[in-house]
């Protein structure tokens, strides 16, 4: 265990770096600069390849490109440089790329405010990309969570072969506290398949299928047009697509015990009011809710992609009054309102741009008024 | 029975291919394999096929045996560029068509040729954009018509060696598909004779069905005028201003053995190191 005062950003390398991420392509942007900065400096001393992308276009495809070649690979980005990596992460999705993606998120929409922050990329993680496709969207609230969920998302996209977005906003990124670097991290590898074993299909859908390495002899055919369980392009057939779409769906939701994590502060079943928050914003509502405390909820999301509806709608049976604090014009509330009652009153706590986060006081008159 | 030659690269499962009747896209396959042959090489594992969206896409996936990557819309190199860094020890083939490589991926094409990545990269000119039925692409030429430039062409076309010229690739050349054994030698230089950086091979190749057909001519009509168009590129430039649009430049521009981007990032991680 190693004690370091580091942003998120720098947070986030280390956690790849002991994640055994060693494949980094990138594109400047700010507010995720830091992140391309440290990976330049570590990688080709850690045995890894840095590429500097012409464009985000080419940076997600490079760590597609190197994820089949055998890498643990990541990129970094921020809103404007996520939209145009969307193309890329349906690819991903669709081929069952493993890669970390970590957007750190500014005020949009287009250029924005692109210094400051923003939780306005909730939705474009979750539906980004056209047609259904599923990605586990993780929000860390501090430089340590965001080393651990880099970690965790190095892991989770391997053993489930598929894209993870870790989502922190600027704040985050750039906000400095102390991180405990651990030693010999725990690291899931993607199972390679053993002779003719398909490495597109799978008895039980919450399994990935295995994954060739290209150069083994494996002959692997891989594709983003719908193909059959060996790879085989089939752009007519009901059955191949509706089999190959609905299990690449169920990896991600059939796991939903693994990947919905989520925090609880307060008593379930009783309070009346809630308050539910996610990212940055958990910090002041955590400030908040221990002023307040009796009679309130809080309910953390740490994972937005997937979400539990059964399980929220279970936590939130008592409340009469919710409170969403987002650094966005609503995104997360309408989790919310539907999983609550009509009549409960779902209060929304916006602020947008110019760096001014959602101060504790505010959630308290909010959760009050 | 003697089985054909070819046939050890390919996935028989999969044929015959799905290409029109009279495509030159089986004369470039041909000549390719012939390379290999002719080079003693018994399979492709160490290969990796890299190709984007167009029916000369289609030529390595999933024809070819081979590791195969088809990737999206224009991103091939890019994705060919992140195979290639990861794993040097791959040889990484790039097929695609002038609108995947030109248009929508031209910016991927620039780069990697300026960094002079190790990759081969054969760009299949059919003029058009065939898969989605034959409209206008950045080869086309002035005047033809197509579903999208009804009244005529009124862009002028791309010189793709030209704008490779003006980059750091190694190894630079354009055959038509008429220029078979030409074609097979190129494929040999770039896989034997050069064997670092960016080698550019353009093959032009007219799209049967919405180029050939559309002057009215057959597939061996239209081999027969281009094997009196297509001339050396020295010839070429001798020629008149106006007596040039008759005729396609070929040959090989570029023969170079410069250091390659992995050769320059592996000099870059020594200096990482030293630090």
């Amino acid at each position: 265990m190693e004690r370091i005062l580091v942003s998120g950003n720098e947070a986030i390398v280390y956690g790849a770096i002991d994640a055994g991420c060693n494949f980094y392509a990138g594109y400047p942007i700010t507010p995720s600069s830091e992140i391309m900065h440290l990976m330049a400096s570590l990688l080709p001393r850690h045995n890894g390849v840095f590429i500097q992308a012409e464009d985000e276009l080419a940076a997600i495809n490079m760590v597609v490109g190197a994820s089949w070649a055998g890498a643990r690979a990541m990129t970094a980005t921020s809103g404007p440089g996520f939209s145009l990596m969307q193309e890329g992460l349906g690819y991903a999705v669709m081929t069952e790329t493993p890669l970390v993606l970590v957007n750190v998120m500014r005020a949009g929409p287009a250029t924005g405010q692109a210094t400051k922050p923003g939780q306005g990329d909730v939705m474009q993680a979750r539906w980004g990309r056209h047609g259904d496709q599923y990605i586990p969207v993780i929000a860390p609230l501090n430089p340590q969570e965001a080393y651990d969920y880099t970690v965790w998302g190095f892991n989770v996209a391997e053993e489930l072969r598929t894209p993870v977005v870790v989502a922190i906003d600027e704040f985050i990124g750039h906000g400095r506290e102390v991180v405990f670097r651990k030693r010999g991290v725990e690291r899931v590898y993607r199972r390679k398949p053993s002779g003719r074993e398909p490495s597109f299909g799978s008895d039980d859908p919450r399994i990935a299928p295995p994954m060739p390495i290209l150069g083994e002899g494996y002959y692997v055919l891989v594709t983003g047009s719908t193909h059959n369980e060996y790879g085989y392009r089939d752009v007519h057939s009901f059955e191949t697509h509706y089999k190959l779409v609905t299990r690449l769906k169920e990896k991600i939701w059939g796991n939903m015990d693994k990947l919905f994590k989520y925090r609880v502060y307060g008593e379930p079943g009783s309070a009346s009011k809630a308050i539910v928050c996610y990212g940055s914003t958990c910090r002041s509502a955590l400030e908040a809710w221990s002023k307040v405390k009796e009679d309130t909820l809080l309910v953390r999301l740490v994972t937005l992609w997937p979400i539990d509806y059964v399980l929220l709608r279970k936590l939130l049976a008592s409340v009469e009054k919710v409170v969403v604090p987002e650094l966005n014009l609503g995104q997360v509330i309408y989790d919310v309102m539907a999983c609550v009652d009509t009549s409960v009153e779902v209060v929304g706590l916006n602020k947008i741009g110019g760096g001014i986060p959602i101060y504790p006081s505010e959630v308290i008159k909010a959760l009050k008024g | 029975m003697v089985k054909h030659p070819s046939l050890k690269y390919m996935r028989e499962e999969v044929l015959p291919t799905a290409f029109c009747p009279g495509c030159y896209n089986g004369i470039i396959m041909n000549a390719l394999f012939h390379a290999f042959q002719e080079l003693g090489i018994e399979d492709l594992r160490r290969f990796v096929f890299v190709s984007g969206i167009g029916c000369s896409s289609w030529i390595p996936s999933p024809y070819i045996k081979a590791d195969s990557l088809h990737t999206l819309h224009g991103r091939a190199i890019a994705v060919a560029s992140g195979v290639k860094t990861f794993n040097p020890d791959l040889e990484v083939i790039v097929i695609g068509g002038d609108g995947d490589l030109l248009a929508i991926g031209g910016n991927h094409l620039l780069h990697a040729a300026r960094r002079n990545m190790d990759l081969i990269v054969i760009l299949v000119n059919n003029q058009v954009y065939a898969m989605t039925r034959g409209q206008m692409a950045p080869t086309t030429p002035y005047g033809f018509k197509t579903p999208t430039t009804p009244y005529g062409n009124p862009e002028e076309p791309f010189d793709s060696v030209k704008l490779l010229l003006a980059t750091n690739a190694n190894y630079v050349a354009r055959w038509c598909v008429s220029n078979y054994i030409q074609l097979k030698n190129s494929f040999i230089d770039a896989l034997s004779k050069i064997r670092r950086g960016f080698r550019f091979i353009e093959v032009y190749a007219p799209c049967i069905t919405y180029v050939v057909r559309r002057e009215g001519k057959s597939a061996g009509e239209k081999l027969m005028e281009l094997r009196r168009k297509c001339i050396p590129y020295k010839k070429y430039m001798e020629l008149q201003e106006d007596e040039r649009r008759d005729y396609i430049p070929v040959g090989v521009y570029r023969c170079e053995d410069k250091p390659g981007y992995i050769d320059r990032y592996r000099e870059y991680v020594g200096k990482a190191m030293e630090r």
